[in-house]
């Protein structure tokens, strides 16, 4: 039940979000600070995410060798920034963790 | 109907010009489908790893249509995070569509309310690339924005078969898989075209750094300082290099 509230309001504030300057252009000018803002909207939130994930695997800090999930997110980093293929990062993201995880 | 101009824009202007738009907006995303389709499969197969209902998994696709923020509520959902804290979190995500809506806005201007209530919906990353070029050039001034309903109608179609899939083959994954590693690295891939420069990368690291100090914080209230931080860093290193 909660999570369909989330969706529903999740979702109404993303149309809203949408449909904003298309209802009101002609009337309102985005402020500048908010339109040079916005931009680092997404490299922000999902490197926070990011970070999260490889840093704090199940709730621990671990900044180590043993972390394979930090690895593994290095190679996926570093193939990501050299090819820009999404499918490519996920398929050697992927493939690195489960290496790591098979060697004894 | 007083006025017939109003008249034909109220309803899709049928002929040869309205359908030529509209195939040629389907065929201008379909390069983008390799890309959105496996995203729309992993998120359904990790909505459903994490114990989301599938009818649930499948209306977010439906109601919230943003694939970033689609990933990010799933784990917040599995920690069970307050709803406040999720709503926050799709909104904030999903507030640079303000800027398309803002880009995309002069084009569609002369349209009819129901006209743009509808378009707004399909207003995605990927409509956006896709028409924005074509609304700015198209010399067919009074159909062009059909261009953008067959993108962004094409794109809607294939998110929700995509999830669809995703759904069917997250319940046959063994839950054993590190499936939900898949979003550290969706987002990965995401992130790394928008660190282009010296204070997107400010941004990004500056958000990481204390989104991992934050992580204890109650309510995940971790990433709304992360992203805050973030925000100023790079506004911050943008000014100092004008």
């Amino acid at each position: 039940m909660k999570l369909w509230l989330v969706l529903l309001a999740g979702g109404l504030l993303t149309y809203l979000t949408r449909l904003s300057f298309i209802a009101l252009f002609g009337r309102q000018e985005m402020p500048d600070l908010v339109q040079r803002g916005l931009r680092f909207v997404p490299p922000a939130v999902l490197s926070a995410i990011i970070f999260q994930e490889l840093l704090v695997p199940g709730g621990q800090f671990d900044f180590s060798l043993h972390n394979f999930r930090l690895l593994a997110g290095l190679a996926a980093g570093f193939i990501a920034w050299r090819f820009r293929q999404p499918l490519l990062v996920i398929l050697v993201g992927m493939a690195v963790l489960l290496l790591l995880t098979l060697i004894p | 109907m007083t006025l017939p101009s109003a008249h034909q824009e109220s309803l899709p202007p049928a002929g040869p010009s309205w359908r030529s738009e509209f195939w040629a907006g389907v065929r201008a995303i379909l390069p983008l489908l390799f890309g959105v389709s496996p995203f729309g499969m992993i998120y359904g197969a990790l909505a459903i790893s994490t114990g989301m209902p599938v009818g649930a998994a499948q209306a977010m696709s439906a109601i919230v249509f943003a694939g970033s923020s689609q990933f990010a509520t799933v784990p917040l959902a599995q920690a069970g995070a307050p709803a406040l804290v999720m709503v926050v979190t799709i909104a904030v995500l999903n507030v640079r569509h303000a800027l398309y809506s803002a880009s995309i806005a002069p084009y569609l201007k002369h349209l009819s309310p129901l006209w743009k209530v509808g378009l707004a919906y399909l207003l995605t990353d990927e409509a956006y690339a896709a028409s924005i070029g074509h609304l700015e050039n198209s010399p067919a001034v009074r159909s062009r924005h059909c261009f953008f309903l067959g993108a962004g109608l094409t794109l809607w179609g294939v998110w929700q078969a995509s999830t669809a899939v995703g759904i069917f083959l997250g319940e046959i994954i063994p839950s054993s898989w590190p499936l939900d590693f898949t979003l550290a690295l969706t987002f990965i891939a995401m992130v790394a075209p928008l660190l282009k420069d010296r204070a997107g990368v400010a941004a990004g690291l500056s958000a990481g750094v204390v989104a991992v100090a934050g992580y204890h914080l109650p309510y995940k209230l971790g990433l709304v300082a992360a992203a805050l931080v973030g925000i100023t860093v790079g506004l911050l290193v943008e000014g100092r290099r004008r």
